[in-house]
Protein backbone atom coordinates (compact mmCIF):
# COMPACT_ATOMS: atom_id res chain seq x y z
CA UNK A 1 0.00 0.00 0.00
CA UNK A 2 1.34 3.35 -0.60
CA UNK A 3 2.25 5.61 1.69
CA UNK A 4 -0.20 8.72 3.11
CA UNK A 5 0.47 11.94 2.04
CA UNK A 6 -0.07 14.26 4.85
CA UNK A 7 -2.63 16.85 4.59
CA UNK A 8 -0.97 20.30 5.55
CA UNK A 9 -3.58 23.16 6.86
CA UNK A 10 -3.32 26.43 4.67
CA UNK A 11 -2.83 28.88 7.25
CA UNK A 12 -5.17 31.57 6.29
CA UNK A 13 -6.44 34.60 8.34
CA UNK A 14 -9.25 35.79 10.73
CA UNK A 15 -11.21 38.40 9.41
CA UNK A 16 -15.44 38.70 10.22
CA UNK A 17 -15.40 35.38 11.58
CA UNK A 18 -14.25 33.81 8.18
CA UNK A 19 -10.86 32.90 7.27
CA UNK A 20 -9.97 34.75 4.28
CA UNK A 21 -6.57 34.50 2.29
CA UNK A 22 -4.74 37.55 2.03
CA UNK A 23 -5.96 40.61 -0.21
CA UNK A 24 -2.76 41.19 -1.66
CA UNK A 25 -2.18 37.31 -2.24
CA UNK A 26 1.28 37.09 -0.54
CA UNK A 27 2.36 34.70 1.93
CA UNK A 28 5.87 34.12 4.19
CA UNK A 29 7.79 31.25 5.05
CA UNK A 30 8.12 29.96 8.47
CA UNK A 31 11.00 27.84 9.89
CA UNK A 32 11.57 25.87 13.03
CA UNK A 33 14.66 26.68 15.24
CA UNK A 34 16.81 24.54 12.75
CA UNK A 35 16.07 26.14 9.92
CA UNK A 36 13.25 23.73 8.11
CA UNK A 37 10.36 24.59 6.56
CA UNK A 38 6.88 24.38 8.42
CA UNK A 39 4.33 26.80 6.89
CA UNK A 40 3.21 29.31 4.31
CA UNK A 41 1.18 31.55 6.66
CA UNK A 42 -0.48 35.02 5.14
CA UNK A 43 1.48 38.07 4.86
CA UNK A 44 -1.39 40.25 5.64
CA UNK A 45 -1.70 43.72 4.03
CA UNK A 46 -2.63 46.83 5.12
CA UNK A 47 -5.86 46.48 2.88
CA UNK A 48 -6.62 43.52 5.02
CA UNK A 49 -6.07 45.36 8.29
CA UNK A 50 -8.70 47.87 6.67
CA UNK A 51 -11.29 45.22 6.09
CA UNK A 52 -10.26 43.81 9.49
CA UNK A 53 -11.32 47.43 11.44
CA UNK A 54 -14.58 47.21 9.37
CA UNK A 55 -15.76 43.76 10.35
CA UNK A 56 -14.30 45.23 14.03
CA UNK A 57 -16.28 48.37 14.21
CA UNK A 58 -19.39 47.16 12.59
CA UNK A 59 -19.49 43.90 15.62
CA UNK A 60 -18.78 46.31 18.29
CA UNK A 61 -22.36 47.91 19.40
CA UNK A 62 -23.53 44.80 19.11
CA UNK A 63 -20.44 42.99 21.46
CA UNK A 64 -20.51 45.83 23.71
CA UNK A 65 -24.70 46.10 24.44
CA UNK A 66 -23.95 41.82 25.56
CA UNK A 67 -24.14 41.33 28.75
CA UNK A 68 -20.94 40.96 31.39
CA UNK A 69 -22.75 37.18 32.00
CA UNK A 70 -22.97 36.40 28.12
CA UNK A 71 -19.31 37.69 27.13
CA UNK A 72 -18.16 35.99 30.58
CA UNK A 73 -19.67 33.18 29.37
CA UNK A 74 -18.32 33.33 25.92
CA UNK A 75 -14.62 33.99 26.72
CA UNK A 76 -14.66 30.33 29.50
CA UNK A 77 -16.37 28.88 26.20
CA UNK A 78 -12.91 29.81 24.67
CA UNK A 79 -11.14 28.33 27.75
CA UNK A 80 -13.09 24.99 27.36
CA UNK A 81 -12.69 24.63 23.76
CA UNK A 82 -8.90 25.28 23.87
CA UNK A 83 -8.49 22.67 26.55
CA UNK A 84 -10.22 20.22 24.19
CA UNK A 85 -7.83 20.94 22.07
CA UNK A 86 -4.31 21.17 23.94
CA UNK A 87 -2.29 18.38 21.80
CA UNK A 88 -2.43 20.05 18.94
CA UNK A 89 -1.34 23.56 20.29
CA UNK A 90 1.46 22.37 22.25
CA UNK A 91 2.92 20.59 19.11
CA UNK A 92 2.41 23.71 16.90
CA UNK A 93 4.44 25.70 19.78
CA UNK A 94 6.92 22.88 20.32
CA UNK A 95 7.45 23.18 16.04
CA UNK A 96 7.72 26.52 15.86
CA UNK A 97 9.52 28.15 18.67
CA UNK A 98 12.08 25.26 19.63
CA UNK A 99 11.09 25.25 23.25
CA UNK A 100 10.74 22.03 25.13
CA UNK A 101 7.64 19.97 24.62
CA UNK A 102 7.29 19.84 28.74
CA UNK A 103 7.04 24.29 28.40
CA UNK A 104 4.73 23.96 25.15
CA UNK A 105 2.36 22.40 27.44
CA UNK A 106 2.91 24.79 30.32
CA UNK A 107 2.04 27.74 28.24
CA UNK A 108 -0.81 26.09 26.86
CA UNK A 109 -2.03 25.14 30.17
CA UNK A 110 -1.22 29.07 31.44
CA UNK A 111 -3.53 29.85 28.62
CA UNK A 112 -6.66 28.24 29.20
CA UNK A 113 -6.20 29.26 33.02
CA UNK A 114 -5.33 32.84 31.64
CA UNK A 115 -8.44 33.03 29.62
CA UNK A 116 -10.52 31.54 32.77
CA UNK A 117 -9.49 34.19 34.72
CA UNK A 118 -10.34 36.94 32.38
CA UNK A 119 -13.77 35.28 31.72
CA UNK A 120 -14.37 36.34 35.84
CA UNK A 121 -13.76 39.58 35.30
CA UNK A 122 -16.21 40.27 32.74
CA UNK A 123 -19.35 41.03 35.46
CA UNK A 124 -16.97 42.22 37.96
CA UNK A 125 -15.80 45.32 36.06
CA UNK A 126 -18.35 47.46 36.86
CA UNK A 127 -18.16 46.86 40.57
CA UNK A 128 -14.84 47.15 40.86
CA UNK A 129 -14.02 50.26 38.19
CA UNK A 130 -17.05 52.42 38.81
CA UNK A 131 -18.37 54.41 41.64
CA UNK A 132 -21.04 55.77 43.40
CA UNK A 133 -19.73 59.21 43.85
CA UNK A 134 -20.47 61.50 47.07
CA UNK A 135 -22.02 64.85 46.10
CA UNK A 136 -23.97 67.56 47.43
CA UNK A 137 -27.33 67.23 46.32
CA UNK A 138 -30.43 65.02 46.20
CA UNK A 139 -29.30 62.89 43.48
CA UNK A 140 -26.80 60.36 42.52
CA UNK A 141 -23.69 60.42 40.56
CA UNK A 142 -22.08 57.27 38.96
CA UNK A 143 -19.01 56.59 37.50
CA UNK A 144 -19.46 53.24 34.87
CA UNK A 145 -16.74 51.67 32.94
CA UNK A 146 -17.91 51.29 29.26
CA UNK A 147 -15.77 49.81 26.25
CA UNK A 148 -13.68 51.98 24.09
CA UNK A 149 -14.65 50.84 20.36
CA UNK A 150 -12.39 49.33 17.87
CA UNK A 151 -8.60 48.14 19.58
CA UNK A 152 -5.56 47.37 17.23
CA UNK A 153 -3.09 45.14 18.86
CA UNK A 154 0.40 44.00 18.14
CA UNK A 155 0.91 40.43 19.98
CA UNK A 156 3.94 39.42 21.53
CA UNK A 157 6.37 37.50 19.99
CA UNK A 158 7.10 34.93 22.73
CA UNK A 159 5.37 33.45 24.21
CA UNK A 160 2.91 32.70 21.07
CA UNK A 161 0.17 31.48 22.16
CA UNK A 162 -0.03 32.77 25.89
CA UNK A 163 1.16 36.26 24.54
CA UNK A 164 -1.93 36.60 22.05
CA UNK A 165 -4.25 35.63 24.74
CA UNK A 166 -2.99 38.39 27.38
CA UNK A 167 -3.41 40.85 24.72
CA UNK A 168 -6.86 39.96 23.25
CA UNK A 169 -8.77 38.81 26.04
CA UNK A 170 -8.42 41.96 27.84
CA UNK A 171 -9.16 44.02 25.06
CA UNK A 172 -13.21 41.99 24.39
CA UNK A 173 -13.70 41.59 27.95
CA UNK A 174 -14.48 44.94 28.53
CA UNK A 175 -16.91 45.14 25.26
CA UNK A 176 -14.10 46.22 23.02
CA UNK A 177 -13.46 44.62 19.80
CA UNK A 178 -9.98 43.81 18.41
CA UNK A 179 -7.59 43.34 15.17
CA UNK A 180 -5.00 41.76 16.69
CA UNK A 181 -1.26 41.23 14.63
CA UNK A 182 0.14 37.12 16.02
CA UNK A 183 3.57 36.42 16.40
CA UNK A 184 5.08 36.74 13.09
CA UNK A 185 7.90 33.97 13.54
CA UNK A 186 5.16 31.93 15.28
CA UNK A 187 1.83 32.67 13.94
CA UNK A 188 0.51 29.35 13.46
CA UNK A 189 -0.83 28.47 17.13
CA UNK A 190 -2.32 31.82 16.71
CA UNK A 191 -4.19 30.78 13.43
CA UNK A 192 -5.76 27.72 15.07
CA UNK A 193 -6.87 29.46 18.16
CA UNK A 194 -9.02 31.03 15.20
CA UNK A 195 -10.78 27.85 15.11
CA UNK A 196 -10.61 27.77 18.55
CA UNK A 197 -12.77 31.60 18.09
CA UNK A 198 -14.84 30.20 15.60
CA UNK A 199 -16.53 27.50 17.56
CA UNK A 200 -16.74 29.31 20.66
CA UNK A 201 -19.67 31.60 20.03
CA UNK A 202 -17.52 34.72 19.88
CA UNK A 203 -19.77 36.85 17.59
CA UNK A 204 -17.89 37.61 13.95
CA UNK A 205 -15.90 40.31 13.86
CA UNK A 206 -15.19 40.85 17.61
CA UNK A 207 -11.64 39.21 17.30
CA UNK A 208 -9.66 39.56 13.75
CA UNK A 209 -6.75 37.92 13.58
CA UNK A 210 -3.60 38.92 11.21
CA UNK A 211 -0.38 37.42 10.06
CA UNK A 212 2.29 39.15 8.83
CA UNK A 213 5.14 41.74 9.52
CA UNK A 214 4.94 43.94 12.18
CA UNK A 215 6.54 47.16 10.91
CA UNK A 216 4.16 47.20 7.80
CA UNK A 217 1.08 46.87 9.36
CA UNK A 218 1.81 48.94 12.87
CA UNK A 219 2.11 51.96 11.15
CA UNK A 220 -1.18 51.50 9.57
CA UNK A 221 -3.16 50.91 12.67
CA UNK A 222 -1.44 53.27 14.93
CA UNK A 223 -2.25 56.00 12.02
CA UNK A 224 -5.64 54.48 10.84
CA UNK A 225 -9.10 57.15 12.25
CA UNK A 226 -11.72 54.17 13.22
CA UNK A 227 -9.46 52.59 15.64
CA UNK A 228 -9.86 53.84 18.66
CA UNK A 229 -7.00 52.25 21.03
CA UNK A 230 -4.05 50.74 20.44
CA UNK A 231 -1.61 47.85 22.37
CA UNK A 232 2.17 47.81 21.06
CA UNK A 233 3.44 45.56 23.92
CA UNK A 234 4.37 43.52 20.97
CA UNK A 235 7.31 46.03 19.30
CA UNK A 236 9.89 46.99 20.17
CA UNK A 237 10.70 50.66 22.37
CA UNK A 238 12.46 52.06 19.32
CA UNK A 239 9.54 52.32 17.18
CA UNK A 240 6.57 53.41 20.07
CA UNK A 241 7.56 57.29 19.33
CA UNK A 242 6.35 57.05 15.70
CA UNK A 243 3.39 55.33 16.38
CA UNK A 244 2.20 57.64 18.92
CA UNK A 245 2.73 60.52 16.92
CA UNK A 246 0.93 58.43 14.09
CA UNK A 247 -1.76 57.80 16.68
CA UNK A 248 -2.71 61.68 17.80
CA UNK A 249 -4.56 62.80 14.79
CA UNK A 250 -7.71 61.08 16.27
CA UNK A 251 -6.56 60.72 19.82
CA UNK A 252 -5.79 57.01 19.75
CA UNK A 253 -5.06 55.59 23.51
CA UNK A 254 -1.37 53.62 23.05
CA UNK A 255 -0.52 51.53 25.78
CA UNK A 256 2.54 48.88 25.82
CA UNK A 257 2.41 46.63 29.14
CA UNK A 258 4.45 44.79 30.63
CA UNK A 259 2.91 41.75 31.72
CA UNK A 260 -0.59 40.50 32.32
CA UNK A 261 -3.69 41.64 34.63
CA UNK A 262 -6.52 43.92 35.06
CA UNK A 263 -4.52 47.15 34.33
CA UNK A 264 -4.97 45.62 30.58
CA UNK A 265 -8.05 45.28 30.93
CA UNK A 266 -9.20 48.91 32.78
CA UNK A 267 -6.96 50.49 29.75
CA UNK A 268 -9.16 50.10 27.21
CA UNK A 269 -12.40 51.28 29.03
CA UNK A 270 -13.34 54.75 29.20
CA UNK A 271 -15.04 55.82 32.61
CA UNK A 272 -18.12 57.84 32.30
CA UNK A 273 -20.20 59.82 35.00
CA UNK A 274 -23.60 59.57 34.80
CA UNK A 275 -26.16 61.35 37.44
CA UNK A 276 -29.46 60.32 38.42
CA UNK A 277 -32.74 61.94 40.45
CA UNK A 278 -32.96 60.06 43.80
CA UNK A 279 -36.60 58.65 43.90
CA UNK A 280 -37.44 58.17 40.14
CA UNK B 1 -43.69 59.98 -32.67
CA UNK B 2 -40.56 58.05 -34.94
CA UNK B 3 -38.91 55.95 -32.51
CA UNK B 4 -35.96 56.68 -34.20
CA UNK B 5 -37.86 54.58 -37.88
CA UNK B 6 -37.32 51.30 -35.68
CA UNK B 7 -40.70 50.01 -35.13
CA UNK B 8 -43.73 51.95 -36.17
CA UNK B 9 -45.54 52.11 -32.91
CA UNK B 10 -47.16 48.49 -33.78
CA UNK B 11 -47.39 44.86 -32.04
CA UNK B 12 -46.03 43.71 -34.96
CA UNK B 13 -43.01 45.80 -35.75
CA UNK B 14 -42.27 46.33 -32.11
CA UNK B 15 -41.71 41.87 -31.79
CA UNK B 16 -39.98 41.97 -35.14
CA UNK B 17 -37.47 44.27 -34.09
CA UNK B 18 -36.91 42.60 -30.59
CA UNK B 19 -36.83 38.83 -32.32
CA UNK B 20 -34.03 40.62 -34.49
CA UNK B 21 -31.99 40.82 -31.02
CA UNK B 22 -29.26 37.66 -30.92
CA UNK B 23 -29.36 35.78 -27.55
CA UNK B 24 -27.18 36.72 -24.77
CA UNK B 25 -24.07 34.35 -24.34
CA UNK B 26 -24.99 34.10 -20.25
CA UNK B 27 -21.91 32.07 -19.72
CA UNK B 28 -19.57 34.46 -21.68
CA UNK B 29 -21.31 37.99 -20.08
CA UNK B 30 -20.53 36.14 -16.34
CA UNK B 31 -17.10 35.45 -17.77
CA UNK B 32 -15.95 38.63 -19.39
CA UNK B 33 -18.26 41.04 -16.40
CA UNK B 34 -16.17 38.57 -13.93
CA UNK B 35 -12.53 39.01 -15.92
CA UNK B 36 -13.21 42.87 -15.97
CA UNK B 37 -14.38 43.24 -12.51
CA UNK B 38 -10.67 41.93 -11.71
CA UNK B 39 -9.19 45.28 -13.15
CA UNK B 40 -6.92 47.37 -10.82
CA UNK B 41 -6.93 50.83 -10.39
CA UNK B 42 -4.70 52.83 -8.42
CA UNK B 43 -3.25 55.85 -7.68
CA UNK B 44 -4.12 58.91 -9.76
CA UNK B 45 -6.44 56.59 -11.79
CA UNK B 46 -8.15 56.40 -8.31
CA UNK B 47 -8.33 59.36 -7.72
CA UNK B 48 -10.38 60.35 -11.33
CA UNK B 49 -11.95 57.67 -10.60
CA UNK B 50 -13.57 58.44 -6.93
CA UNK B 51 -14.10 62.41 -8.04
CA UNK B 52 -16.18 60.50 -11.73
CA UNK B 53 -18.01 58.23 -9.56
CA UNK B 54 -19.12 61.09 -7.24
CA UNK B 55 -20.27 63.02 -9.81
CA UNK B 56 -22.07 60.05 -10.94
CA UNK B 57 -24.05 59.09 -7.65
CA UNK B 58 -27.85 59.41 -7.70
CA UNK B 59 -27.82 60.18 -4.28
CA UNK B 60 -31.48 58.61 -2.91
CA UNK B 61 -33.41 57.95 0.06
CA UNK B 62 -36.79 55.83 -1.00
CA UNK B 63 -37.81 54.67 2.62
CA UNK B 64 -41.11 54.87 3.96
CA UNK B 65 -39.73 56.98 7.04
CA UNK B 66 -38.32 59.71 4.62
CA UNK B 67 -39.12 63.04 6.23
CA UNK B 68 -38.45 66.47 5.06
CA UNK B 69 -35.79 67.20 7.84
CA UNK B 70 -33.85 64.06 5.80
CA UNK B 71 -34.40 65.21 2.41
CA UNK B 72 -33.28 68.75 2.86
CA UNK B 73 -30.33 67.34 4.69
CA UNK B 74 -29.43 64.52 1.82
CA UNK B 75 -29.84 67.76 -0.93
CA UNK B 76 -27.16 69.48 1.66
CA UNK B 77 -24.99 66.55 1.26
CA UNK B 78 -25.50 66.37 -2.83
CA UNK B 79 -24.63 69.84 -3.20
CA UNK B 80 -21.44 69.29 -0.96
CA UNK B 81 -20.47 65.80 -0.01
CA UNK B 82 -17.51 66.62 2.38
CA UNK B 83 -18.55 70.03 3.77
CA UNK B 84 -14.91 70.08 5.14
CA UNK B 85 -13.48 70.04 1.40
CA UNK B 86 -14.89 72.43 -2.07
CA UNK B 87 -13.05 70.11 -4.13
CA UNK B 88 -15.33 67.07 -3.51
CA UNK B 89 -18.14 67.03 -6.91
CA UNK B 90 -21.63 67.74 -5.88
CA UNK B 91 -22.93 64.10 -6.82
CA UNK B 92 -25.16 63.63 -9.99
CA UNK B 93 -29.01 64.22 -8.71
CA UNK B 94 -31.08 63.50 -6.00
CA UNK B 95 -33.53 60.94 -5.76
CA UNK B 96 -36.89 60.78 -4.08
CA UNK B 97 -40.14 60.09 -3.79
CA UNK B 98 -42.39 62.27 -5.47
CA UNK B 99 -44.30 63.52 -2.49
CA UNK B 100 -41.26 64.74 -1.61
CA UNK B 101 -40.04 66.49 -4.57
CA UNK B 102 -41.33 69.65 -2.85
CA UNK B 103 -39.28 69.77 -0.55
CA UNK B 104 -36.16 68.55 -2.18
CA UNK B 105 -36.70 71.62 -5.44
CA UNK B 106 -36.94 74.51 -2.55
CA UNK B 107 -34.16 73.56 -0.40
CA UNK B 108 -31.81 72.71 -3.16
CA UNK B 109 -32.70 76.00 -5.03
CA UNK B 110 -31.96 77.40 -1.33
CA UNK B 111 -28.71 76.47 -1.41
CA UNK B 112 -27.34 77.02 -4.63
CA UNK B 113 -27.47 73.30 -6.34
CA UNK B 114 -29.94 73.79 -9.02
CA UNK B 115 -27.06 72.23 -10.74
CA UNK B 116 -27.70 69.19 -9.11
CA UNK B 117 -30.47 67.00 -11.00
CA UNK B 118 -33.56 66.32 -8.91
CA UNK B 119 -35.51 62.71 -9.86
CA UNK B 120 -38.67 61.39 -8.75
CA UNK B 121 -39.50 58.01 -8.67
CA UNK B 122 -42.97 57.37 -10.71
CA UNK B 123 -45.41 54.84 -12.06
CA UNK B 124 -46.29 53.60 -8.36
CA UNK B 125 -43.00 52.77 -7.71
CA UNK B 126 -41.29 50.10 -6.81
CA UNK B 127 -44.09 47.28 -7.94
CA UNK B 128 -45.55 48.92 -10.84
CA UNK B 129 -49.16 47.83 -9.80
CA UNK B 130 -51.81 50.90 -10.54
CA UNK B 131 -53.64 51.93 -13.41
CA UNK B 132 -52.17 54.23 -15.93
CA UNK B 133 -54.27 56.93 -14.96
CA UNK B 134 -52.71 56.46 -11.61
CA UNK B 135 -49.05 56.41 -12.89
CA UNK B 136 -49.93 59.53 -15.11
CA UNK B 137 -51.43 61.12 -12.44
CA UNK B 138 -48.27 59.95 -10.44
CA UNK B 139 -45.79 61.66 -13.00
CA UNK B 140 -47.44 65.07 -13.59
CA UNK B 141 -47.34 65.45 -9.56
CA UNK B 142 -43.47 64.96 -9.56
CA UNK B 143 -43.06 67.11 -12.31
CA UNK B 144 -45.04 69.81 -11.49
CA UNK B 145 -43.30 70.02 -7.95
CA UNK B 146 -40.00 70.91 -9.84
CA UNK B 147 -38.71 67.11 -10.65
CA UNK B 148 -35.87 67.11 -13.55
CA UNK B 149 -35.56 63.22 -13.98
CA UNK B 150 -38.35 60.81 -14.05
CA UNK B 151 -37.69 56.99 -12.75
CA UNK B 152 -40.37 55.38 -14.06
CA UNK B 153 -40.47 51.06 -13.49
CA UNK B 154 -42.25 49.52 -16.15
CA UNK B 155 -44.83 46.60 -15.68
CA UNK B 156 -42.88 43.69 -15.29
CA UNK B 157 -45.93 41.32 -15.09
CA UNK B 158 -47.36 42.56 -18.61
CA UNK B 159 -43.25 42.64 -19.56
CA UNK B 160 -43.24 38.95 -18.50
CA UNK B 161 -46.61 37.46 -19.52
CA UNK B 162 -45.67 38.69 -23.17
CA UNK B 163 -47.41 41.81 -23.42
CA UNK B 164 -44.57 43.96 -24.67
CA UNK B 165 -46.01 46.61 -26.61
CA UNK B 166 -48.01 47.54 -23.47
CA UNK B 167 -45.03 47.98 -21.93
CA UNK B 168 -43.79 50.15 -24.84
CA UNK B 169 -46.81 52.57 -24.92
CA UNK B 170 -46.51 52.72 -20.60
CA UNK B 171 -43.14 54.37 -21.56
CA UNK B 172 -44.13 56.01 -24.53
CA UNK B 173 -46.93 57.93 -22.60
CA UNK B 174 -44.78 58.75 -19.86
CA UNK B 175 -41.66 60.14 -22.13
CA UNK B 176 -44.57 62.13 -23.70
CA UNK B 177 -45.90 63.55 -20.41
CA UNK B 178 -41.79 64.47 -19.29
CA UNK B 179 -41.76 66.17 -22.75
CA UNK B 180 -38.54 68.91 -22.19
CA UNK B 181 -39.35 69.18 -18.99
CA UNK B 182 -37.25 65.65 -17.38
CA UNK B 183 -35.04 63.42 -18.42
CA UNK B 184 -36.96 59.79 -18.46
CA UNK B 185 -34.86 57.06 -17.07
CA UNK B 186 -36.93 53.35 -17.54
CA UNK B 187 -36.27 50.59 -14.14
CA UNK B 188 -36.83 47.51 -15.45
CA UNK B 189 -36.36 45.59 -11.94
CA UNK B 190 -33.37 43.25 -13.51
CA UNK B 191 -34.06 40.85 -10.56
CA UNK B 192 -37.68 39.99 -12.06
CA UNK B 193 -36.52 39.49 -15.66
CA UNK B 194 -34.94 36.37 -15.60
CA UNK B 195 -33.06 35.86 -17.86
CA UNK B 196 -29.97 38.31 -19.44
CA UNK B 197 -32.31 37.49 -23.12
CA UNK B 198 -34.92 39.72 -21.37
CA UNK B 199 -32.49 42.23 -19.64
CA UNK B 200 -31.57 42.97 -23.56
CA UNK B 201 -34.93 42.61 -24.86
CA UNK B 202 -35.95 45.16 -22.14
CA UNK B 203 -32.87 47.96 -22.39
CA UNK B 204 -33.68 47.61 -26.72
CA UNK B 205 -37.58 48.14 -25.88
CA UNK B 206 -36.79 51.15 -23.71
CA UNK B 207 -34.31 53.02 -25.85
CA UNK B 208 -37.13 52.58 -28.79
CA UNK B 209 -39.61 53.56 -26.87
CA UNK B 210 -37.95 57.04 -25.76
CA UNK B 211 -35.61 56.41 -22.68
CA UNK B 212 -32.93 59.08 -21.91
CA UNK B 213 -31.83 56.27 -19.51
CA UNK B 214 -32.03 52.82 -18.64
CA UNK B 215 -31.44 51.70 -15.03
CA UNK B 216 -31.17 48.46 -13.05
CA UNK B 217 -33.04 48.22 -10.47
CA UNK B 218 -35.43 49.70 -7.82
CA UNK B 219 -32.94 49.01 -5.16
CA UNK B 220 -36.02 47.25 -3.45
CA UNK B 221 -35.03 43.54 -4.64
CA UNK B 222 -32.16 41.47 -4.66
CA UNK B 223 -30.24 40.84 -6.86
CA UNK B 224 -29.92 44.04 -8.22
CA UNK B 225 -27.19 45.48 -10.45
CA UNK B 226 -24.94 42.67 -10.94
CA UNK B 227 -22.00 43.15 -12.76
CA UNK B 228 -23.13 41.03 -15.69
CA UNK B 229 -26.36 42.40 -16.35
CA UNK B 230 -24.75 45.88 -16.55
CA UNK B 231 -22.73 44.60 -19.12
CA UNK B 232 -25.81 43.46 -20.95
CA UNK B 233 -27.39 47.04 -20.65
CA UNK B 234 -23.86 49.26 -22.03
CA UNK B 235 -24.06 46.76 -24.89
CA UNK B 236 -27.14 47.40 -25.52
CA UNK B 237 -26.97 51.36 -25.77
CA UNK B 238 -23.52 50.89 -27.72
CA UNK B 239 -25.18 49.01 -29.98
CA UNK B 240 -28.29 51.52 -29.98
CA UNK B 241 -25.84 54.15 -30.50
CA UNK B 242 -25.23 52.41 -33.97
CA UNK B 243 -28.69 52.27 -34.84
CA UNK B 244 -29.76 55.48 -34.16
CA UNK B 245 -27.11 58.33 -33.55
CA UNK B 246 -28.51 58.78 -30.39
CA UNK B 247 -26.29 58.32 -26.65
CA UNK B 248 -28.71 56.99 -24.36
CA UNK B 249 -27.40 56.73 -20.35
CA UNK B 250 -27.49 53.67 -18.11
CA UNK B 251 -27.91 53.82 -14.50
CA UNK B 252 -27.26 50.46 -12.20
CA UNK B 253 -29.00 50.79 -8.90
CA UNK B 254 -29.00 48.51 -5.80
CA UNK B 255 -26.12 47.11 -4.49
CA UNK B 256 -23.13 49.26 -5.05
CA UNK B 257 -21.81 50.03 -1.86
CA UNK B 258 -18.57 50.43 -1.60
CA UNK B 259 -16.01 52.38 -4.04
CA UNK B 260 -14.54 48.86 -5.18
CA UNK B 261 -17.97 48.44 -6.53
CA UNK B 262 -18.37 51.82 -7.85
CA UNK B 263 -14.92 51.71 -9.76
CA UNK B 264 -15.81 48.38 -11.43
CA UNK B 265 -18.64 49.83 -12.73
CA UNK B 266 -16.67 52.77 -14.35
CA UNK B 267 -14.04 50.19 -15.99
CA UNK B 268 -17.51 48.31 -17.48
CA UNK B 269 -18.81 51.44 -18.66
CA UNK B 270 -14.84 52.44 -20.39
CA UNK B 271 -14.81 48.81 -21.37
CA UNK B 272 -18.06 48.34 -23.10
CA UNK B 273 -19.71 51.32 -24.05
CA UNK B 274 -16.49 53.47 -24.07
CA UNK B 275 -15.12 56.03 -22.59
CA UNK B 276 -17.89 58.84 -24.43
CA UNK B 277 -20.00 57.29 -21.53
CA UNK B 278 -17.79 58.36 -18.69
CA UNK B 279 -20.05 61.62 -17.88
CA UNK B 280 -22.68 62.40 -15.02
CA UNK B 281 -24.91 62.83 -18.31
CA UNK B 282 -24.46 59.61 -19.53
CA UNK B 283 -23.71 57.26 -16.52
CA UNK B 284 -25.23 57.60 -12.96
CA UNK B 285 -25.06 54.82 -9.96
CA UNK B 286 -27.72 54.97 -7.54
CA UNK B 287 -26.57 54.71 -4.25
CA UNK B 288 -27.08 55.92 -1.10
CA UNK B 289 -24.29 54.26 1.38
CA UNK B 290 -21.75 54.58 -1.59
CA UNK B 291 -21.14 58.22 -1.15
CA UNK B 292 -20.04 58.17 2.12
CA UNK B 293 -17.21 55.43 0.88
CA UNK B 294 -16.10 57.34 -1.78
CA UNK B 295 -15.81 59.94 0.81
CA UNK B 296 -13.35 58.10 2.97
CA UNK B 297 -11.54 56.39 0.27
CA UNK B 298 -10.90 60.41 -1.25
CA UNK B 299 -9.54 61.31 2.22
CA UNK B 300 -7.27 58.17 2.36
CA UNK B 301 -5.67 59.44 -0.73
CA UNK B 302 -5.13 62.72 0.42
CA UNK B 303 -4.22 61.97 4.22
CA UNK B 304 -2.27 59.09 3.60
CA UNK B 305 -4.54 57.21 6.36
CA UNK B 306 -7.76 55.15 6.65
CA UNK B 307 -10.26 57.60 7.36
CA UNK B 308 -13.13 56.82 9.99
CA UNK B 309 -17.08 57.07 9.22
CA UNK B 310 -17.28 59.04 12.07
CA UNK B 311 -15.97 61.94 10.35
CA UNK B 312 -18.54 61.79 7.32
CA UNK B 313 -22.25 62.13 7.39
CA UNK B 314 -24.46 59.32 8.76
CA UNK B 315 -26.80 60.62 5.72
Amino acid sequence: MAERIDVKKTYKLFINGAFPRSESGRTYEIKNAKGLFIANPCLASRKDLKDAVVAARLAQPGWSMSTAYNKGQILYRLAEMLEARRTQFVEEIFMTTGVSRVKAEKEVNDSVDRLVWYAGWSDKLASLSGSLNPVAGPYYNFTVPESMGVIAAIAAEMPSLLGLIDTIAPIIVGGNTVVVLASTQSPLCAMSFAEVIATSDVPAGVINILTGKKDEIAPWMASHMDVDGMDISGLGKKSHGGLRIAGAENLKRIYSFQSGGPERILAFLEHKSVWHPIGL
Amino acid sequence: MSFYGLVDGSDASLRKYLQALPAVDQVGADARAGMLATRSIKTTSKRWAIDTAISMVDLTTLEGADSPGKVAALCSKAVRPDPTDSSVPSVGAVCVYNDMVAIARAHLDSIGGSHVGLAAVSTAFPSGRASMGVKLQDTRDALDAGASEIDMVIDRGAFLSGDLIGVFNEIVAIRDLCGTRAHLKVIFETGELVTYDNVRKASFLAMAAGADFIKTSTGKIAPAATAPVVLIMLEAVRDFYQMSQRRIGVKPAGGIRNTKDAIKQLVLVNETAGPEWLTPSLFRIGASALLNDLLMQRMKLDDGYYASPQYVTID
